[in-house]
């Protein structure tokens, strides 16, 4: 016992990973996976805290609203529940579809990712139709501070959404093309984790832009 | 001796973000933590709808009980959804995550305390004009 312990190097907190050599994937540098998703997971954070700056903006100029309308005017919330809903169950899908490329299972993963657009093709299709009908009321982007605050935040998420749906149509064709290959398995995990973070995202617009202010 | 070293090390590996618990997944209980985080969520969101539609609350309480539900459902996703978990094998990521909340915070309660604090010291607009005459 206490040879082991005076013939390991001091490292309390395994910055050489173990080392001892016969311990297996401990040993060495972490695996790419971990590394890739980590990155990732930096860049997702870094865009939470781009979103928050949106989120602030938001919260300062919910009541300059111009003499314009104000939330409780202008937001139904039953169809923000619709939307709430379709991004809550596209992001369990995608779970299956993490699930399904752990098993290796080509079938479920096609059927998991294209419930995943469905879902997230008919919260986009409400959204941009909440915009259209705010814009043809005359409530568009320049009507008031409110608004300018609320189009650019919803907005932006709208635009991750749709982009993620793109990401989305690449990872089937890609598996389709390559199979579950290492790389391919990284960015499902990449995806997987950008899906969840904007539905993260959403719970926050839910709450401070429709509930806060739309509430009777 | 080395056996126990080995499995000791294998239990702290990094893990990633997203990855699931690294001891004994499978398919069935992959489906399990989805299906618990999806029907975790679902009910913090219809709570949510519901205090902020109904009068089931004091008035001035309802936007604290809205945040406090959302950040609820926020831990929900991190941990079901994204795996984001306090075992020691995903400390990097929490690290991370910290760092993450703190700038959001500093970010948020620095400029609404500004904003609040410009806005109550502005004298109205109609007597901003008469001073500028």
């Amino acid at each position: 016992m206490s040879a082991i312990d005076s013939a390991a190097p001091f490292d309390p907190y395994r910055l050489g990973r173990g080392g001892d050599g016969d311990l297996g994937q401990a040993g060495g540098p972490a695996p790419k996976r971990v590394i890739v998703a980590y990155g990732f997971w930096i860049f997702l954070l870094s865009d939470i805290v781009m979103f928050s700056a949106f989120f602030a903006s938001y919260a300062v100029l919910a009541g300059a609203t111009a003499h314009g309308p104000t939330g409780r005017q202008i937001f139904d919330l039953g169809e923000v529940a619709a939307e709430t809903a379709c991004l809550l169950l596209s992001s369990f899908s995608c779970g299956m579809a993490a699930v399904a490329t752990g098993a290796r299972n080509k079938t479920a993963f096609y059927l998991a990712m294209i419930v995943t657009f469905v879902l997230g093709a008919i919260f986009i299709t409400l959204e941009v139709r909440e915009f259209i009908g705010l814009i043809e009321a005359g409530d568009g982007p320049s009507r008031s501070a409110f608004l300018s605050a609320f189009f650019a935040l919803v907005g932006c998420h709208g635009a991750h959404v749709s982009a993620g749906l793109l990401w989305l149509l690449t990872m089937i064709a890609q598996v389709y093309a390559k199979g579950f290959r290492a790389e391919m398995l990284r960015r499902i995990l990449c995806f997987n984790l950008f899906w969840h973070a904007l539905d993260i995202i959403w719970v926050a617009v839910f709450t401070v832009v429709y509930l806060l202010a739309g509430r009777p | 001796m080395t056996e126990v070293l080995a499995q000791d090390n294998a239990h702290v590996a990094d893990s990633a973000p997203g990855d699931e618990r690294l001891d004994g997944s499978n398919v069935a209980q992959g489906i399990v933590g989805y299906l618990v985080g999806l029907a975790l969520a679902a009910g913090l969101t219809a709570a949510s709808f519901y205090l902020a539609a109904g009068h089931f609350l004091y008035g001035p309480s309802v936007p604290a009980a809205l945040i406090a539900l959302a950040v609820a459902q926020m831990g929900v996703h991190l941990v079901f959804f994204l795996h984001i978990t306090t075992g020691p094998e995903s400390t990097n990521n929490v690290l991370a995550l910290a760092f993450g909340v703190l700038i959001v915070f500093l970010l948020l309660a620095g400029t609404l305390f500004i904003m609040t604090a410009l806005h109550h010291n502005m004298p109205p607009m109609d007597k901003l004009m008469s001073m500028q005459r």
